[in-house]
């Protein structure tokens, strides 16, 4: 009875169709959005995962990673002094200003990194090595750097020389990051140096990097750290998690890819439910006859529960299907942002799964109801 | 010989208080094995009610049935549900067929309700089906189907599973004379064994005389057997 209940679903070609049609919009919309939405939040986090450090200690009124608040130099001597620490590097995070050739501004994220032990290096060299950081003006851009530029007719590469407020920045090297939320380029220098670049105001480190001692586990060190008044220190973990969420309370971001799911799963429900409703309530005179022919409730529900599981399998398979094909082509372009981790499938099946569940549960109501002696009428 | 059916005192109800109405006020027949019995009379007088709590399809408020010698009322649902799958086979007045299988797949449908694997059932019911004149027909669909080669699969799939009692409701109320004519004489050359009992339920004066036996009601009650059909007319 089993194959009798796929025929009849096969068979119900327009109501098929608008089946499958609503469960993939619906798996494609959510599973689109919510990868987009992660996409978004981890371009947030592209500084933390860029630099990667154990442990960042940073102003205690700094609240994520990407709020820059400056330390005094002297900071970095009391983190060393913190038992349990195997060492603790400065880091310089700024916003600048690089005036191209050709006369235009762009503005940057000028990275200073520790100038003996580059320590947060860009984990992907495309171009160049990260040794000649140490030649006179020396800086690496990144990939965004590359394409900006090009944009604006300007080829960037080995040699190529802008100006950061005013000083000269040869660039030695090509390096592949993640981007971060706002799109500007990263460019990498040794601290030192970016102390040079920077505003003279502004001449003053952005976060201490530390590394525990072996045996020391980095929440342990940063609890430690936090006892420093003034000091904020975190683990990369907590920091990763901090500022997405940061951004998840303090923008719009969540509300608007939130009503976008919702409102999928809605149309999910509205068009997969009463279609399969539909299909039911057609079905109801030939169910009832089946029950009349001695067709048991088991045997029935087992036809809707296929019929209803086997349409959300298929445009479950579909929705994310075609999510994944729309995430290989941004990916690819690198926007808009892209990130599927599997909690999102997931997700994505338990809606389908739900909604699946939802529109059998009615159809079997209405069987169950339904007297076998209707048939005669 | 002990009847095939036996309906002693049936009363069934619908509605409670004010709206309760008697379909049946205490109807009794019995039906043979071997033979063909219509149960006739005006509309309204209980005759599908009749045939509903015969079968087990509907419950009953008082009185005794007894179908090959099983008490229905001393029968749980599931028990008449099995048991109605095994025993029983239905024509409908509105045929019923699944618009959306073709005939062999709707013929097998008792087969498959009984456990029959999905090959098996269909070559049963396509060599059925080829018996009473469908064999090129077999993969159409029942809107490709004349509304008398709808009833022929209609009588294939009733008597696929070889029940030992067949139920039929107006089958030939949608069918014109001449079809209607037809649909009979199959039905009575196919359906008819010394060990099976078709009870036809209809109004349609003109296939009386196929019956071997009358039961005549009105209004929910039966209020005559006759065992003479050539010479039964309507009071
Ligand atoms: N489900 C029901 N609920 C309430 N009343 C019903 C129900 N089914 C039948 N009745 C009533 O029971 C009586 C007998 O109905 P039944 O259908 O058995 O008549 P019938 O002899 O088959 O008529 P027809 O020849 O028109 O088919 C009618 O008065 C009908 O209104
Ligand atoms: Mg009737």
């Amino acid at each position: 009875m089993l194959r009798i209940a796929l025929k009849m679903l096969f068979r119900d070609r327009a109501k098929y169709a608008m089946l499958i049609g609503g469960l993939t919009f619906c798996s494609l919309l959510m599973g689109q959005q919510t990868s987009v939405f992660c996409g978004l939040m981890m371009w947030t986090t592209a500084l933390v995962r860029n630099i990667g450090a154990q442990v960042w200690v940073m102003d205690a009124k700094a609240e994520q990673a990407n709020e820059v608040v400056a330390l005094r130099q002297i900071e970095l001597d009391r983190v060393r002094s913190v038992p349990g620490v195997a060492w603790a590097v400065p880091l310089y995070v700024g916003i600048e200003q690089a005036r191209l050739s050709d006369g235009s501004f762009q503005n940057i994220q000028l990275i200073g990194l520790d100038t003996g032990t580059f320590t947060g290096r860009p984990m992907r060299m495309t171009e160049g090595r990260i040794e000649d950081l140490r030649l006179p003006s020396a800086v690496i851009v990144d990939q965004v750097a590359v394409a900006k530029f090009h944009k604006k007719g300007i080829t960037l590469k080995i040699g190529s020389v802008f100006e950061v407020n005013d000083k000269e920045a040869r660039v030695v090297g090509i390096c592949h990051v993640a981007r971060s939320f706002l799109g500007q380029p990263y460019v990498y220098t040794t601290f030192d140096r970016a102390m040079e670049f920077a505003r003279p105001q502004r001449k003053l480190l952005t976060f201490v990097l530390v590394e525990p001692l072996p045996g020391l586990s980095p929440e342990e060190l940063s609890a430690r750290i936090n006892k420093l008044p003034g000091l904020r220190a975190v683990t990369l973990d907590q920091l990763f998690w901090e500022t997405a969420i940061w951004y998840i309370k303090n923008t719009g971001i969540p509300i608007s890819f939130g009503t976008v799911v919702i409102l999928g799963i809605i149309v999910g429900i509205g068009v997969s439910g009463q279609t399969f409703y539909l299909f039911v309530h057609d079905n109801l005179r030939y169910l009832a006859a089946f029950k009349a022919m001695g067709a048991r409730m088991p045997t029935l529900a087992a036809m809707v529960l296929l019929q209803a599981f086997f349409v959300g399998f298929v445009g479950y398979g579909l929705g994310m299907g075609l999510t994944a094909w729309f995430g290989s082509a941004v990916l690819r372009a690198e926007q808009p942002p892209f990130f599927m981790p599997w909690q999102i499938p997931v997700f994505v099946a338990a809606v389908i799964l739900f909604i699946c569940t939802f529109s059998a549960a009615i159809g079997l109501i209405k069987i169950a109801r339904l007297e076998p002696a209707v048939v005669f009428r | 010989m002990k009847p095939a059916i036996r309906v002693e005192n049936v009363v069934k109800t619908f509605g409670v208080g004010e709206a309760r109405s008697f379909a049946l006020k205490g109807a009794s027949f019995e039906a043979r094995f071997g033979e063909l019995l219509m149960i006739v009379g005006p509309s309204g007088c209980g005759k599908t009610t009749l045939l509903s709590v015969v079968c087990g399809t509907l419950n009953f408020d008082s009185g005794r049935i007894e179908v090959f010698d099983h008490d229905l009322s001393a029968m749980s649902t599931g028990e008449i549900t099995r048991f109605r799958c095994k025993n029983i086979g239905f024509i409908f007045q509105q045929f019923n067929l699944i618009p959306t299988l073709t005939a062999v797949e709707n013929a097998s449908v008792p087969l498959l309700l009984n456990g029959h694997g999905t090959r098996g059932a269909e070559k049963t019911a396509a060599a059925l089906l080829d018996q009473v004149g469908l064999g090129g027909k077999i993969h159409s669909y029942p809107n490709q189907l004349s509304g008398g080669q709808q009833q022929r699969v209609a009588i294939t799939r009733a008597l696929a599973h070889d029940p030992r009692l067949v139920l039929c409701d107006e089958p030939t109320s949608s069918l014109d004379a001449a079809t209607g004519k037809k649909t009979l004489e199959l039905l009575k050359e196919r359906a008819l064994e010394p060990d099976r009992c078709v009870i036809i339920v209809t109004h349609d004066s003109r296939i009386y005389h196929y019956a071997d036996r009358i039961v005549e009601m009105e209004d929910g009650h039966v209020i005559g057997i006759h065992e003479d059909p050539k010479n039964f007319h309507h009071a």
